[in-house]
């Protein structure tokens, strides 16, 4: 399948710094693409150069095959982490205003927005100056602003944060449905279990360069670490010894009357059937699964140490 | 270029719907006029209220020379200096003056006695018309008919007469050059820190609102800025000719009720003072209907009006984009401090090397300053109501326009960087940066 966008060994320096090395990026169409990275990593300056706010110093990036061009922006929507509005306008104002820089009709962007409004239940708030919301109200207005166009590619910077739980959901069911329509989107945020929940793709950059991509579940296996959980029903009393002479590590365990709770860590050369294949004259077993990595993890260990240093700044 | 539209009228009508400009615009004008006709009222209000004047003349002089008007009437009277005083302590005069007999013959001294302040031009009056028949009697004295020295005094018109290399004669009056082109450089002044200035905290809003981001991702930040520039720029103008209309409109209406009530009344009713200036109005008007026509003939408007909103557009936009990049580099307007005096230097020179140059609009300060694109939209317009060579007007104009197609150029350049700037508060240093990405 083409990929939507093409990000061919993209390079931005500023002054004292070295925002993006060399990175190179394919975003599939119709799919949620996560753009992961510690603070400072680059992604606010890939987004950037993606939207065409600044260029690249070196690179390309193609979007269906074809270079970015000014009137590609009309066909992308973003939602920017430092977002705002003007305090002193009016919403539906200012919702119009907004869309009819990103090409629309003043009619189209009415009728579009009256819609969006009543799906969100603020129609009341179209006469309201944006001073008068409190800042998720004004987060939902500026989402609603950012997918009105009906862009191919949406990009959301931290679109979850100033949201209630509440609404959050809400956003991230609208996310889910946009992509069923048909839109590609770029999602970056630090909320790796938001991430494990929308997004079919990432990318995980760090100090610039790209230091993993791939799909979320191959990514989990392929840095599986073969630790398993297994519980068991009774366990025979020598349960302890029985393990120490198998190939495994004992990671922890819980004892409760009647039954054992294990974590255990082989290696790549026994697989899960022989593992379980050991277990079984250990007692009843109930509960056997392996533990692949969570998103987070995997952040933590690429990331490591530099994700540290930048988290303590 | 359809964005800037856009962006253009957003500027404008959130600007032109807001109260202060309803404000400014009608408060404006009222102002002006009221510069205009308060002078006007002031000098047909000069009613202090009557004056009661006891007149105590020792020498006899003076008697049944002053003559009495709405403020003032006199009593000649003849009583000790002391009981008259206590008369004016009761209240039954408000003024004594007292004529002492001279030492010599010829009285010089009076003295004027009362219990509140005296009005500056009750004394005068009475100053004046002591002196002058001191004088008449002096001349008299020395076998000099008065009417002869009256007929000798003579009321010169000077009238300055420019040639022009085409041959052509213009008069010129320097007062009115003088007050026109300080009126227009300290309209331009003004206009550009007020409309500049704008322009700056418009910027500094859509940072700290963190719209601009979001506006960013669908124009150009030079779009954005020039959008933001010109919008304002609209405004000023806008405020400008309605500002002319206003107050041409609202003089026309005083001068037309004032002319058909007041004028009429004040030749068949006026007061011995008044109805003297009113017996020589018909040959003075005259006169001054014609200087006035001269004068208005001798002002070159279409150069004038059409050099004001050149230099106005030229100087606001060359420093609307200097005020841009300030806006775009900082985060609060506290923050603006630092680069405001650097670009506000030369628009204060200007002004204040202005009232040096209506003395000398022709020298070199005048011609390089006017030359010079950061001061000419100043100094400029001091000097065209004196008449400015066309070559010079063309350069100067043209620099103009390089320089300010040179700021919007740096402006530019540091405000696409700075939008997008939080957080820091940066030193020149950082501009130079920003410049050279």
């Amino acid at each position: 399948m083409q990929a939507y966008l093409n990000i061919q060994e993209v390079t931005k320096r500023y002054a004292n710094h070295l925002a993006l090395d060399n990175v190179s990026l394919e975003i599939p169409q119709n799919k949620i693409f996560g753009l992961l990275g510690p603070n400072g990593a680059g992604k606010t300056s890939l987004i950037r150069i993606i939207n065409q706010i600044t260029a690249p110093d070196s690179g390309l990036i193609l979007l269906k095959g074809q270079n970015l061009h000014a009137d590609h922006v009309t066909r992308i929507g973003y939602l920017p982490e430092e977002r705002g509005l003007y305090k002193k306008m009016k919403v539906g104002e200012q919702a119009i205003y907004l869309a009819r820089l990103k090409g629309m009709t003043k009619a189209e962007a009415q009728k579009k927005l009256k819609d969006w409004f009543a799906k969100f239940d603020i129609l009341d708030w179209w006469d309201r100056k944006v001073e008068e919301l409190s800042k998720g109200m004004q987060q939902k207005i500026q989402f609603i602003v950012t997918v009105l166009h009906q862009p191919e590619l949406l990009i959301f910077d931290e679109p979850f944060s100033g949201f209630d739980p509440i609404n959050v959901n809400l956003l991230k069911a609208e996310i889910l449905k946009l992509r069923d329509q048909g839109a590609t989107i770029i999602f970056s945020t630090h909320n790796m279990a938001s991430v494990e929940e929308l997004c079919d793709q990432i990318a995980l950059i760090n100090q610039g360069k790209k230091v993993l991509e791939g799909e979320v579940n191959a990514l989990k296996e392929a840095n599986r670490n073969y630790t398993y959980s297994c519980e068991l029903n009774h366990p025979v009393t020598d349960w302890q010894s029985t393990l120490d002479n198998l190939p495994v590590e004992l990671l922890g365990s819980e004892v409760l009357p009647n039954k054992i709770k294990l974590r255990l860590k082989t290696n790549s050369t026994l697989n899960s059937n022989e593992l379980l294949t050991m277990m079984i004259p250990l007692g009843a077993l109930t509960s056997f699964q392996e533990l692949l990595p969570s998103m987070n993890d995997i952040f933590i260990q690429k990331v490591g140490k530099t994700a540290k240093s930048a988290s303590d700044e | 270029m359809n964005k800037i539209i856009l962006i253009l009228k957003r500027e404008y009508l959130t600007r032109v719907k807001k109260k202060s400009f309803i404000i400014m615009t009608f408060l404006g004008p009222l102002m002006m006029a009221a510069l205009m006709i308060v002078p006007v009222v002031l000098a047909t209000m000069q009613n202090i209220g009557e004056k009661n004047i006891a007149v105590l003349d020792e020498t006899n002089w003076f008697i049944g020379k002053f003559e009495q008007d709405d403020n003032m009437q006199f009593h000649y009277v003849f009583d000790s200096v002391d009981s008259l005083k206590k008369q004016v302590l009761q209240g039954q005069y408000d003024l004594l003056v007292y004529i002492p007999r001279p030492e010599l013959n010829i009285p010089v001294n009076a003295e004027i006695y009362s219990n509140r302040q005296i009005p500056l031009n009750v004394s005068s009056y009475i100053k004046n018309t002591m002196g002058k028949e001191v004088e008449t009697k002096k001349l008299l004295a020395s076998g000099i008919d008065p009417d002869v020295i009256k007929s000798a005094k003579a009321t010169i018109n000077l009238v300055t007469i420019r040639l022009d290399e085409d041959g052509g004669e213009t008069k010129s009056f320097t007062e009115i050059n003088v007050a026109l082109g300080l009126f227009g450089s300290i309209l331009i002044y003004f206009f550009i820190f007020i409309f500049g200035s704008q322009v700056m905290r418009g910027i500094i809003e859509e940072k700290t609102s963190r719209i601009v981001e979001v506006i960013v991702s669908s124009v150009r930040p030079f779009e954005l800025m020039m959008g933001k520039i010109t919008g304002i720029a609209l405004v000023g103008l806008t405020q400008f000719l309605l500002w002319v209309i206003l107050t041409g409109s609202i003089y026309g209406i005083f001068m037309l009720i004032y002319g058909v009530a007041e004028g009429p009344q004040a030749l068949t009713t006026g007061s011995p003072i008044t109805s003297q200036a009113d017996q020589m109005l018909p040959e003075m008007d005259n006169e001054a209907v014609i200087k006035i026509f001269e004068v208005v003939d001798a002002i070159n408007f279409p150069v004038i009006i059409g050099s004001f909103i050149f230099y106005f557009l030229g100087g606001y936009l060359l420093y609307a984009a200097l005020f841009a990049a300030i806006g775009s580099a900082v985060d609060n307007e506290a923050d603006t401090q630092q680069f405001m005096l650097p670009v506000s230097i030369p628009l204060i020179l200007g002004l204040v090397v202005s009232n040096f140059i209506v003395n000398n609009p022709e020298g070199p300060l005048a011609f390089w300053l006017s030359i010079i694109p950061f001061t000419s939209p100043v100094v400029m317009m001091v000097r065209i109501p004196f008449g400015v060579a066309y070559t010079e007007l063309a350069l100067s104009m043209a620099l103009l326009v390089v320089g300010f197609l040179f700021t919007t150029w740096i402006a530019a350049k540091i405000y696409r960087t700075g939008i997008l700037m939080y957080g820091k508060k940066p030193g020149y240093k950082e501009l130079w940066k920003w410049l050279r990405y």
